[in-house]
């Protein structure tokens, strides 16, 4: 039996060694500690980091077939001289703007401004860097009758062959298909904080448990937490946040994606398009644990 | 996840009695007519699951279906326990109950008389659930059909990603789709055929991307589950909400076919194919 990736083993354990002399350690934390703080209510949202990292944010609306989603935003922006396409998931800073907002909820046509707004990089050469903090995509009735399913596999699809490099920064809920619709990335940051699930540990709780109250059981089992992303290889590096968390320094944070954010574009847009392409195949063909026998 | 134990409970059935009760009208057929009819119900044409071997028998022409990668199989890899037990116990006894060794079985054959390649999922293995060789499959065997210039089809039935490989499985989709995004490039033709029931993750990657989306009648295809939605609008949903007719409807689908004309519509279909 051969089990086919499994190189980096226990980089969380010494990760969390390292710092025992910080007042509360990530290694302190649960995994459910850190969803809550990824859900907390001051937790900085997209229009933080627009705030404090972009110089500039003409904002573009529409799919142009139904609507204008205002759960995803996205459009023209500049990080320090870099022009960009900026795309992200935008929950509210207030009860009413999340209402407004959906909390971040996107339905099909929010997917699909983001694909379009995706194709007009290309077309303007500009790399693309997207923002993913969504607790899923919308669950209802016209977004599964406009076709939720479909928007997101066609961006997932899309992404897989988008001629500019992509940057994704998970920077609180990394809900699911709901955050893969705008997370194809050929670099996947994570902040320290913030999860990244392939369902909801209450919804996970609810069919393996038959209790949404286990929730606390499921996050620790489904490895939602950046360190346990970098373990098994699915996100690329961690954004370390400060002290209990992003909320308690915005300055600090936004200034720590900034760099993050520009250092991994400085890389990407050297790259040559083809083998950007064949890396970004390379990368998402390596991703998964099986056995051959 | 539901749905598994309701096709145990299905499995018991046949295995005991020499009847199979429809789950949609509640006729009982006797098991040799459920067989003749490919699992489909004479009174309602109720279409319930069938083995991804049986389907590639009807599929491909008589011993020409050759199937590849059949030494990948799953891997416990977060060690995933639940209240009911362990995924590694689950995996062992999913291959055992069903004899195969993943949640889809690919290959390559000929569909009356068309080289094609294709990857069947079987709804019986962890509930057709996407896990990292499911989706380590699904690729393989598009890129087989890349290197080869040849069709590609995938069927779908599936609960969607599997829950106990965590994000891991998450990033199927986008591995999957890596897939076929290479095959629309070189415009290979990729052909989905949705099952009941088609759901969530899968839905939500390969399944709605065919260059023609074909599916049997009545079958469940969606992205989020019925339970949630009607918890996040606080009503009932209509009967036909999120099946093929509902889909074809809202124009995600070409065509609703039946299991037993399924080879006959994909063999015209290829024969367009002007390679
Ligand atoms: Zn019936």
């Amino acid at each position: 039996m051969v089990v086919n990736t499994g190189v980096k083993v226990l980089v969380q354990k010494e990760q969390t060694q390292k710092k025992v002399n910080g007042k509360q350690v990530a290694s302190q934390r649960t995994a459910w500690d850190i969803v809550k703080i990824s859900r907390h209510p001051e937790r900085p949202v997209l229009q933080d980091y627009i705030k404090h990292i972009f110089s500039d944010f003409m904002e573009l609306h529409g799919d142009r077939y139904f609507s204008d989603d205002h759960a995803i935003i996205g459009g023209f922006a500049t990080i320090a001289c870099q022009k960009v396409m900026l795309i992200g998931h935008n929950k509210g800073k207030s009860a009413l703007e999340n209402v407004e907002r959906n909390f971040a909820m996107a339905k099909p046509e929010g997917y699909r401004k983001a694909l379009r707004l995706m194709k007009l990089a290309q077309r303007f050469n500009l790399p693309v860097v997207t923002f993913i903090d969504t607790p899923g995509a919308f669950p209802g009735i016209e977004a599964e009758e406009r076709g939720q399913a479909e928007s997101i596999a066609k961006n997932i699809t899309e992404m897989a062959s988008l001629e500019v490099p992509v940057v994704s920064v998970v920077i609180g809920e990394g809900g699911s298909g709901g955050a893969l619709g705008i997370g194809v990335g050929d670099r996947i940051l994570m902040l320290s904080n913030a999860i990244y699930s392939v369902i909801s540990p209450e919804g996970c709780a609810s069919i393996l448990w038959r209790d949404a109250s286990f929730a606390p059981d499921a996050a620790e089992a489904l490895n939602i937490t950046a360190h346990a992303l970098l373990n098994h290889e699915v996100i690329d590096e961690i954004i370390q946040e400060p002290g209990e968390g992003a909320h308690t320094d915005y300055q600090k944070i936004t200034d720590e994606v900034k760099n993050a954010i520009l250092k991994n574009l400085r890389t990407l847009v050297n790259i040559p398009t083809d083998v950007l392409l064949e890396k970004r195949f390379e990368k998402y063909s390596a991703i998964g644990k099986f056995q051959t026998s | 996840m539901a749905w598994y134990s309701k096709a145990i409970t299905e499995k018991k059935q046949q295995k005991n009695t020499l009847w199979v009760k429809c789950k949609q009208c509640g006729s009982h057929i006797w098991q040799d007519e459920w067989d003749n009819n490919l699992n489909v119900c004479p009174n309602c044409n109720f279409h319930g699951s069938i083995s991804a071997h049986q389907r590639a028998e009807l599929l491909f022409d008589d011993g020409t279906f050759y199937e590849m990668f059949t030494d990948i199989s799953p891997v416990d890899s977060l060690n995933f326990k639940d209240l009911k037990g362990s995924y590694k116990d689950k995996i062992e006894e999913n291959k055992k109950k069903t004899g195969i060794s993943e949640s889809v079985v690919s290959g390559r054959g000929q569909i009356s008389g068309i080289p094609a390649v294709a990857s069947i999922m079987d709804f019986r293995f962890l509930g057709g659930s996407l896990g990292s060789g499911t989706g380590e499959k699904i690729l393989q065997a598009a890129n087989f059909a890349y290197d080869n210039h040849l069709p590609y089809i995938v069927f779908s039935a599936s609960g969607g990603a599997r829950m106990q490989e965590g994000v891991l499985s998450l990033m199927q989709m986008a591995k999957t789709c890596a897939g076929v995004a290479r095959l629309n490039k070189k415009d290979i033709p990729f052909i989905s055929v949705l099952t009941n029931p088609t759901t969530g993750g899968v839905t939500a990657s390969y399944a709605m991307m065919g260059d023609l989306n074909i599916a049997e009648p009545g079958a469940v295809i969606g992205f989020a589950g019925r339970r949630v939605i009607e918890q996040t609008i606080g009503e009932k949903l209509p009967e036909d909400f999120q099946t093929a007719e509902y889909l074809l409807e809202h124009g995600f689908i070409d065509a609703i076919v039946n299991r037993k004309d399924l080879k006959e519509y994909l063999s015209k279909v290829l024969s367009y194919y002007n390679r």
